[in-house]
């Protein structure tokens, strides 16, 4: 039976939905949704075939957007996504996560919320704003947020989040109590002396190996890890990249040593490719080597960023691998990252990109 | 009963939302209420858990710039409007 391969986009004005078949040579675009509203991140969840949305207007706030349909009718809520009466209100939903027939979504000021209707209605998840550093979490570039929900496929009860300026946080105990996961990650902008501290890490980025759910891969402010005790310590993988900065990581949906960064040129060097040429960097064991993939992407001129949440690959064989660009392009490989073609452009700034593949 | 207008971008996100609604509060902060039992979830887009009305929402009674607290009196006319914002 045929499949359809659909690439969700969340972008400044909206979700955009590029639609294709297994091949994925020829792509229909479809939106903007959601009314225009800011998406920071948008996904299709495999079990349930529901896409949904998390964003914030800065007429109406935090909400989480839902279609049952692959993006033609939508229902937006945010009942219960809020923190109590007289503490600072959620500004905006940054990330979301399906597992377990649970929704998660992360918000700014950093927080968690679990859904357990379909995202209908939200409840908070107190534990990890219990947590003794909470008082002392301070904003980035970006303001405070979560935006990194990394779920273990094996065990409902345990979840990584990432938070921007602050760290990983790890739960077993399906977030009642929650520990900080950052033993070897830098901070190249403290003191020397002061670069390794328990949390207070910028992270950009957490994804989970296929198959390994103690394997993890992250991209920080401060360099590429990689983690294969969930967490608990993390080892630099950023030699042979041609910058320690970037946003996303992305993983192979089967291959567990097959990953992609976008290194950029730096934290204040204008955050754009190495020399203005855009590359996908791939590693095929887990970190200890890496391959710069340029077929298809602009050389010259290429002044684009790519944001945390705007990597992603697909479930495809050979897999698929996405990027969104902050000028608003979308470029696909359909090799693993070996050739690439741009499958659209001109769209608002790329916040996010998920796949789904679906029954045609 | 006071009259109350809706700005457009609010009705869009509502399917069965009117324009133009007749409501009884007393105050502004029970017009939201009001707002919220007929459409659920309204209440949520118009005002942050502060309490307090939106940042980028302006509600005005009888020409006025209003609170939460803002009283209403019978018969009074209130305009919901979205701020100029964005880029």
């Amino acid at each position: 039976m045929s499949r359809k391969t659909l690439a969700i986009i969340g972008t400044k004005k909206g979700v955009f939905i590029l639609e294709s078949d297994s091949e994925r040579e020829t792509w229909r675009r479809r939106g903007p949704y959601c009314e225009h509203w800011p998406i920071n991140h948008a996904i299709g969840d495999p079990e349930t075939g529901v896409i949904h949305a998390a964003g914030g207007n800065e007429w109406f706030g935090p909400a989480v957007w839902t279609s049952p349909d692959l993006g033609e009718t939508w229902t937006h809520s945010s009942q219960g996504l809020a923190y109590p009466q007289g503490e600072t209100p959620v500004k905006t939903a940054w990330s979301i996560a399906a597992a377990h027939g649970r929704l998660y979504t992360g918000v700014e000021p950093a927080g968690l919320f679990v859904s357990e209707d379909r995202g209908q209605t939200w409840a908070p998840v107190e534990g990890l704003q219990r947590h003794p550093s909470r008082p002392e979490w301070q904003p980035g570039g970006i303001g405070l947020v979560l935006h990194s929900i990394v779920t273990n496929p094996d065990d409902r009860h345990e979840m990584w989040v990432g938070i921007s300026s602050v760290g990983v946080f790890h739960t077993a105990d399906g977030g009642e109590t929650w520990t900080t996961r950052n033993k070897g990650t830098r901070c190249d902008f403290l003191p020397e002396g002061m670069r390794y501290p328990e949390f207070g890490q910028c992270v950009h980025c957490v994804a989970m190996a296929p198959g390994k759910s103690h394997r993890l891969y992250q991209q920080n402010h401060c360099g590429m890890y990689r983690s294969d005790d969930g967490g608990a310590s993390w080892e630099s993988i950023e030699a042979g990249l041609p910058s320690s900065f970037g946003f996303p990581v992305a993983v192979h949906p089967r291959d567990a040593e097959k990953l992609f960064f976008v290194p950029l040129n730096g934290a204040e060097l204008g955050r754009y490719s190495p020399g203005a040429s855009a590359a996908v960097w791939r590693s095929d064991d887990g970190g200890g080597h890496w391959s710069d993939k340029r077929a298809g992407l602009p050389q010259e001129g290429a002044y684009f960023g790519v944001m945390r949440q705007a990597m992603a690959t697909d479930a495809h064989d050979p897999a698929g691998v996405y990027f969104g660009s902050s000028n608003g392009s979308l470029y696909a490989s359909r090799d693993e990252g070996e050739t690439w073609a741009c499958i659209a452009r001109d769209l608002p700034a790329i916040s996010s990109v998920e796949t789904l593949v679906v029954e045609a | 009963m006071v009259t109350v207008r809706l700005p457009a971008l609010l009705v869009q996100l509502f399917p069965d939302a009117e324009r133009v609604v007749r409501l009884s509060a007393d105050d502004v902060d029970g017009l939201m209420n009001a707002l919220d039992a007929r459409w659920p979830g309204m209440r949520d887009r118009l005002c942050d858990t502060t309490p307090a009305i939106r940042r980028h929402i302006n509600v005005f009674v009888e020409g006025r710039r209003a609170k939460l607290a803002t009283p209403l009196r019978p018969g009074a006319d209130v305009f919901i409007l979205t701020a100029v914002s964005g880029g």
